[in-house]
C-alpha cells in the first residue's frame, strides 16, 4: 500500500507515539504497582519527573513532525490523497490529544492556570482520547475497512 | 469534656476569635487580591509561636467536615503490595500530619550566639507556586488556584499517591476505603484519597483568612498578597539577622522555586534544618531546587514545536514551487 510519507517517517512517527504512550501511561502510578518497573531495565517507568521529562520530550518531536505532515499535505497533496474513514477519526483523535496536551502543557507553567473543572476535563480528555487512539489504531488494522491502517489514499 | 473543650477552645469561643481574628491578620489589600484571583501568601513569624497547638485545633475544628469516613472492611486490593493506609482509628494523632490532620507543630531546641533558643515549626502544605503535586497529577485531580491555594479534589482523587512522591516534603497523606475508586475497580486501581492542607479555600473565598491565621493567639501568622508578604519577611528577617544575610533566616521564598508558605526564623534556617526530627508525616526545611525547573523548560519547547513544524512544513512545500517538477519524483512508498 502506497503511503503519502516516508517509510522512515512513519517508522520514527510509530516510535515517537509508542513511547508517548508508555510514558503517559507512566504518568499513572501503576508500573511499581505491577511490577513492571521491578524488570531490570524498567526501573525509570517508576520514576514520574524522568517519564515526565521523557513525555515532554517525545511530544516536542511528535508535534513537529505531526505540523510538518499536515502542512505539507495541506498545502502539496489536498487534492491528490483523501484521508479514509478509520484515518479521519484518527486524525480527530490525534487533535484532541494535541489540543489537550497543549492545554496542559500551558497549564503547567507557573504563569498559567485554568480552573480545576478545567484541569479536570483536559486530563480526562487526554487519556481517553491517548486510549480511543490506540483501540483505532488496532481496529484500522483489523477492521472491515482494513487497508493496512493507512491514514489517506491516493485519489 | 469535648475534645475541643480539652483543646481550650469552645465553637462559639473559636467563631468569635474567627471573627476578630480575621481582620487582624489580613495585610491590606488581601480581601481585593484574593476577589482578583491574585497570588495569596502567608508568614509565619516563628519567633512568636509558642506551640500551644490552638492552629491545629483551629484546623480539625473548621476541615473536619471534609475528613474521610471510609468503608469498611477495604476491599481488597492486587497484587499483595498495595498497602492500606488507614488513620480512621488514630483521628487524634496530631504530632504529624495525617488525613485527619492537615497541620503539625514540630518543635527543635538550638544554641545560636551563644543563646538557647526553643523553635515551634506549623508545618502543612506550603502552597507552592509551580506545585509538582498538581502539574503531575494525571487525573486532574490536584490543582492549583489563581490565589495561591493548591487543593487536592477529595471526590475524583485515586489515592495514587503520586502527588505524595513528587512532593519535596511529602505533603499529601492516604487513607484508604474512600472515594472514587471504589466505584471503579477497586481491587485494580487506585488506593482511596489524598488529602492535605486546603488553606481553608472556602473561608477565603468569602473574604476571610484560613482558620490557623486567624486562632493563632500569638498572631504568628499574616496573609496577603505575595509581594507585600515578602517584602515583611524580609523586613522582619533584618531584625534577626543583624549583620548576616537575612535569607538565612527565610523558608519558602525560593524553595521549590517559589511557595506560597513563607516562614521567618529567628535563628538561621539551616540550624532548623539540621534539628528537627523529619520522617514519615514531619517535613524537613532543607534546601529545595526547583523540581519544575527542567521540565518547564521542555514544556516551552513543546509549545514552540507546532510553530517549527509549520515554518518546516512551509519551507518544503514551497520547495515545490523553487522546483517545477521535483515534487512529482514520489518518495519511497510504504
Amino acid at each position: 500500500m502506497n503511503s503519502l510519507f516516508p517509510r522512515w517517517l512513519n517508522r520514527i512517527m510509530l516510535a515517537v507515539i509508542a513511547l508517548l504512550a508508555l510514558t503517559g501511561l507512566a504518568q499513572m502510578p501503576i508500573f511499581k504497582r505491577y511490577y513492571i518497573a521491578d524488570i531490570p531495565g524498567f526501573g525509570w517507568l517508576a520514576a514520574f519527573y524522568t517519564t515526565h521529562k521523557i513525555h515532554y520530550i517525545a511530544a516536542t518531536v511528535f508535534l513537529v513532525l505531526i505540523f510538518w505532515m499536515a502542512t505539507v499535505y495541506l498545502l502539496n497533496y489536498r487534492k491528490t490523497w483523501r484521508p479514509t474513514v478509520m484515518g479521519r477519526l484518527r486524525l480527530a483523535i490525534l487533535a484532541l490529544i494535541v489540543i489537550t496536551g497543549i492545554l496542559r502543557t500551558l497549564k503547567n507553567l507557573p504563569d498559567h492556570g485554568f480552573s480545576p473543572i478545567t484541569i479536570m476535563a483536559v486530563d480526562w480528555i487526554h487519556l481517553a482520547a491517548a486510549m480511543l487512539l490506540g483501540i483505532t489504531a488496532i481496529l484500522a488494522r483489523v477492521g472491515p475497512w482494513h487497508r493496512n491502517g493507512v491514514y489517506a489514499t491516493r485519489h | 469534656m469535648t475534645d475541643n473543650e480539652r483543646r481550650g477552645v469552645s465553637r462559639r469561643g473559636f467563631l468569635k476569635r474567627v471573627a476578630a481574628g480575621s481582620a487582624a491578620m489580613l495585610l491590606p489589600g488581601t480581601v481585593s487580591a484574593s476577589q482578583q484571583g491574585s497570588e495569596l501568601a502567608t508568614l509565619h513569624d516563628l519567633s512568636k509561636c509558642i506551640g500551644c497547638g490552638e492552629c491545629v485545633s483551629a484546623c480539625a475544628e473548621q476541615n473536619e467536615a471534609k475528613y474521610p469516613e471510609p468503608q469498611k472492611p477495604f476491599p481488597k486490593m492486587y497484587p499483595d503490595r498495595v498497602k492500606v493506609s488507614d488513620w480512621s482509628d488514630r483521628r487524634d494523632v496530631e504530632e504529624r500530619l495525617t488525613p485527619y490532620n492537615w497541620l503539625t507543630i514540630q518543635g527543635v531546641a538550638v544554641d545560636w550566639q551563644g543563646q538557647s533558643h526553643e523553635i515551634y515549626i506549623p508545618r502543612r502544605c506550603m502552597h507552592c507556586q509551580n506545585p509538582p503535586c498538581a502539574n503531575l497529577c494525571p487525573w486532574g485531580a490536584c490543582a492549583r488556584e489563581n490565589n495561591g491555594v493548591v487543593r487536592i479534589n477529595a471526590g475524583i482523587c485515586l489515592g495514587g499517591s503520586k502527588c505524595k512522591s513528587v512532593c519535596p516534603w511529602d505533603i499529601p497523606q492516604r487513607q484508604t476505603g474512600v472515594g472514587l475508586y471504589l466505584k471503579l475497580m477497586p481491587g485494580f486501581a487506585g488506593n482511596g484519597v489524598m488529602y492535605k492542607c486546603d488553606r481553608c479555600f472556602e473561608r477565603l473565598a468569602d473574604g476571610g483568612v484560613p482558620a490557623c491565621v486567624s486562632e493563632c493567639p500569638e498572631e504568628v501568622q499574616f496573609i496577603g498578597p505575595r509581594q507585600d508578604i515578602l517584602v515583611q519577611a524580609h523586613a522582619l528577617a533584618k531584625t534577626f539577622a543583624g549583620d548576616a544575610d537575612e535569607n538565612e533566616f527565610i523558608y519558602g521564598e525560593y524553595e521549590n522555586g517559589g511557595t506560597n508558605t513563607i516562614y521567618v526564623s529567628p535563628v538561621p534556617i539551616p540550624l532548623l534544618a539540621q534539628a528537627l526530627e523529619t520522617g514519615p508525616g514531619n517535613p524537613h526545611m532543607d534546601p529545595v531546587e526547583d523540581m519544575m525547573a527542567q521540565d518547564e523548560f521542555l514544556g516551552m519547547a513543546a509549545l514552540a514545536a507546532p510553530v517549527a513544524g509549520v515554518a518546516a512544513g512551509l519551507l518544503t512545500a514551497g520547495a515545490k514551487f523553487i522546483k517545477p517538477g521535483q515534487q512529482d519524483k514520489e518518495v519511497p512508498h510504504e
